[in-house]
């Protein structure tokens, strides 16, 4: 606990929504330890999102704190005054969208914009400039200088999110939220983004919780993995742990889903059968029993514990430490 | 089997804002050529997947032969019907039998329709007003396994998968013999992904309709092609049969976007190809061989002289390097 950066204790949120309370997240717990990358997967709707707006704050109006509470660099986030709030934002947790072609504002330079980020810091416009210089040469932007004075349009998609990385890091951030940074796009271009978020990381030392689909890229980058389902976190771990021994049925399901697990060609992939649930009408019980291969009758009624399996694996399954879910 | 598209040598220009001038036929109008001479051949129920990075054309192609682009050159049979130069009401009706699926699932839907009207549209589109629309509503969304009530939604109360869904139902509304699906699966999770493959791949089977999937995401590839083509800057620089290229590829950009493709497992021994720069610009393409100046394997004759031929010796499986297959990490 007193390792992590970002720890989320038994947090819930829920959406007042005209259906009824939507419960989005559901007594969840995260530890982000410092200095390092923390993957994040998770089927859409899974709550994600809601998981990201919590730990910037910038929750939507109709979210309310249900219960728990998340603790950044010591500090109760949600104890702390919107003022206060603004001033982390940026400076020590900062974000890398998952899009692009729209983080950066089309009617401004890319100068404008990297030195306009800076306002805090007591600086000349040259030495703002010369930051915003250093920083796309780190992440590999050619002949940075003179790119500064172009327009967002006039770069590559990749550019764009080695730019909105460089932005990110600029403040020499503790933690970065990095939502699905390559999911817009081509796989040689991910390999370039990926190769510029560790080397940054390695050379700033701040934590990253990096959210993607990519099983694989989860794999190469992080060293921890955190995998959500319908609003509740159902296991953390070791990336290696988790990826080869995975404790909760729905982890596995996921593992075995991934098409580049399967090396004989299949027109018929696996995949995980049923649906996520209605999250204003969650079954008693465990969440994933509707669609678990190795329910019994404990599932439907008690919602499992957050058990510890060994150091640093835990999950949430009557299954789970009992016997070996493989 | 039988040939149900013939695509030769199709070139798509777009025009660089032409000045003043160029709007009276004077002065030079410069363009860029985003399909630079594309072949391919598909055949009744087969799948054929466009590999390429953003860019590289592979929508256009994709859309020249839905006839959403008029592409300049070349020829493009489908059915034993020259489609290119076709005016927009003689492609018409040919739109029963291509149709599309577009990459943006939910912006792709009209927000202020119902997916009942989305879904139905077609046919009023085609003067077909015999048909039940509330009974083809409910079909549809059988086929791609969607409830019945959720003909009266609207796009905005969709999930992600569930808006591609609804995409497919539309695309096979009319009994099409071609689908164009550009990027069917971005930005799904792995299992709701299977479940739309497997959808798109049960329907082929039952429709026996042909696909043209346009994706960056190669194990998508693997699993349900039979064909591929590797494009960039508008050309193929590999093309043929995807287990063949799989085994035994060729072109360096191949290599790396093979290698770009990292196993979901923490151990695995990962040989990663990181390509030096930037995609170059399609106004100024380089000299000789288009890729020398990302190849990691550049050799001297690579930037002077000669492009590269189309190597077509071996039987379905063609490309285009100087050095065919001999790249190792030198």
């Amino acid at each position: 606990m007193e390792n992590d950066i970002l720890n989320i204790r038994d947090m819930s949120i829920h959406y007042s929504t005209p259906r009824g309370t939507l419960k989005a997240l559901r007594h969840v717990n995260v530890s982000v330890p410092k200095g390092k990358i923390i993957g994040v997967v998770g089927e859409s709707g899974c709550g994600k999102s809601t998981l990201i707006s919590a730990i910037i704050r910038l929750l939507a109006p109709n979210a309310n704190l249900a219960s728990g509470a998340i603790t950044f660099d010591g500090k109760d986030l949600f104890g702390l005054s919107e003022d206060e709030m603004r001033g982390l934002r940026g400076t020590d947790i900062s974000m890398v969208f998952q899009d692009p072609m729209q983080t950066h504002n089309p009617v401004l330079t890319i100068g404008r914009q990297m030195t306009d980020i800076q306002y805090r810091d007591d600086m000349t416009m040259e030495q703002k400039t010369k930051r915003a210089v250093d920083m796309l040469t780190q992440v590999g932007i050619p002949d940075p200088a003179a790119r500064l004075n172009q327009f967002p349009h006039e770069f590559s998609g990749g550019m764009r999110q080695r730019i909105a990385i460089a932005m990110a890091l600029m403040a020499r951030p503790k933690l970065l939220i990095a939502d699905e940074p390559t999911t817009a796009l081509d796989a040689t271009l991910e390999v370039q983004i990926i190769k510029r978020l560790e080397e940054l990381q390695a050379d700033i030392g701040c934590s990253i919780l990096f959210i993607s689909h990519h099983l694989g890229v989860i794999a190469e980058l992080c060293e921890e993995v955190v995998v959500m389902y319908a609003g509740e976190v159902v296991e953390q771990g070791s990336v290696r742990e988790v990826f080869h021994s995975p404790q909760h049925p729905y982890t596995k399901a996921l593992l075995e889903c991934d098409p580049g697990h399967i090396k004989e060609k299949t027109r018929n992939l696996p995949t995980i059968p049923g649906e996520i649930p209605d999250l204003v009408n969650i079954p008693a019980g465990c969440a994933f029993a509707p669609r678990c291969p190795r329910v019994f009758d404990a599932c439907h009624t008690q919602r499992p514990e957050w058990t510890r399996i060994k150091e640093g694996q835990h999950a949430l399954c009557h299954l789970a430490g009992k016997e070996a879910v493989q | 089997m039988t040939t149900l598209l013939e695509v030769k040598d199709v070139k798509v220009r777009f025009a660089l804002g032409g000045g003043f001038l160029s709007s009276f036929g004077l002065g030079a109008t410069s363009y860029i050529e985003a399909v630079a001479g594309v072949s391919m051949t598909i055949e009744q129920g087969e799948t054929y997947g466009i590999v390429g990075e953003s860019g590289s054309g592979k929508t256009t192609i994709a859309r020249a032969i839905g006839g959403l682009h008029h592409a300049q050159e070349g020829s493009i049979l489908f059915n034993g019907t020259e489609l290119r130069g076709l005016r927009e009401s003689e492609f018409r009706p040919h739109r029963k039998d291509i149709s599309m699926m577009f990459q943006d699932p939910i912006g792709s839907l009209s927000p202020r329709l119902t997916i009942k009207s989305l879904l139905t549209e077609p046919y009023k589109i085609q003067g077909m007003k015999d048909r039940d629309l509330d009974a083809e509503a409910k079909r549809l969304l059988g086929m791609v396994g969607l409830p019945a009530d959720f003909a009266s939604r609207f796009a905005y109360q969709l999930s992600g998968g569930q808006a591609r869904r609804v995409g497919v139902a539309r695309a096979l509304a009319l009994d099409p013999k071609l689908i164009l699906a550009d990027e069917p699966t971005a930005g799904l999770d792995v299992s709701v992904q299977g479940e739309l493959l497997n959808l798109l791949a049960g329907l082929q089977d039952k429709l026996g309709l042909s696909m043209i999937i346009i994706t960056h995401n190669l194990n998508v590839v693997r699993h349900i092609t039979d064909r591929m083509g590797i494009m960039y800057l508008g050309r193929f620089v590999e093309e043929g049969r995807t287990d063949e290229i799989f085994a035994n590829p060729q072109h360096p950009y191949t290599l790396a976007l093979l290698a770009a493709n990292p196993e979901p497992d923490p151990d695995a021994q990962l040989a990663r190809i990181e390509l030096k720069g930037e995609p170059p610009s399609l106004i100024q393409r380089p000299s000789a061989c288009e890729f020398h100046p990302r190849c990691p394997f550049v050799r001297d004759n690579c930037s002077v002289g000669d492009a590269p031929i189309w190597d077509t010796s071996v039987a379905d499986h063609a490309h285009r390097c100087h050095w065919p297959g001999q790249h190792s990490a030198a």
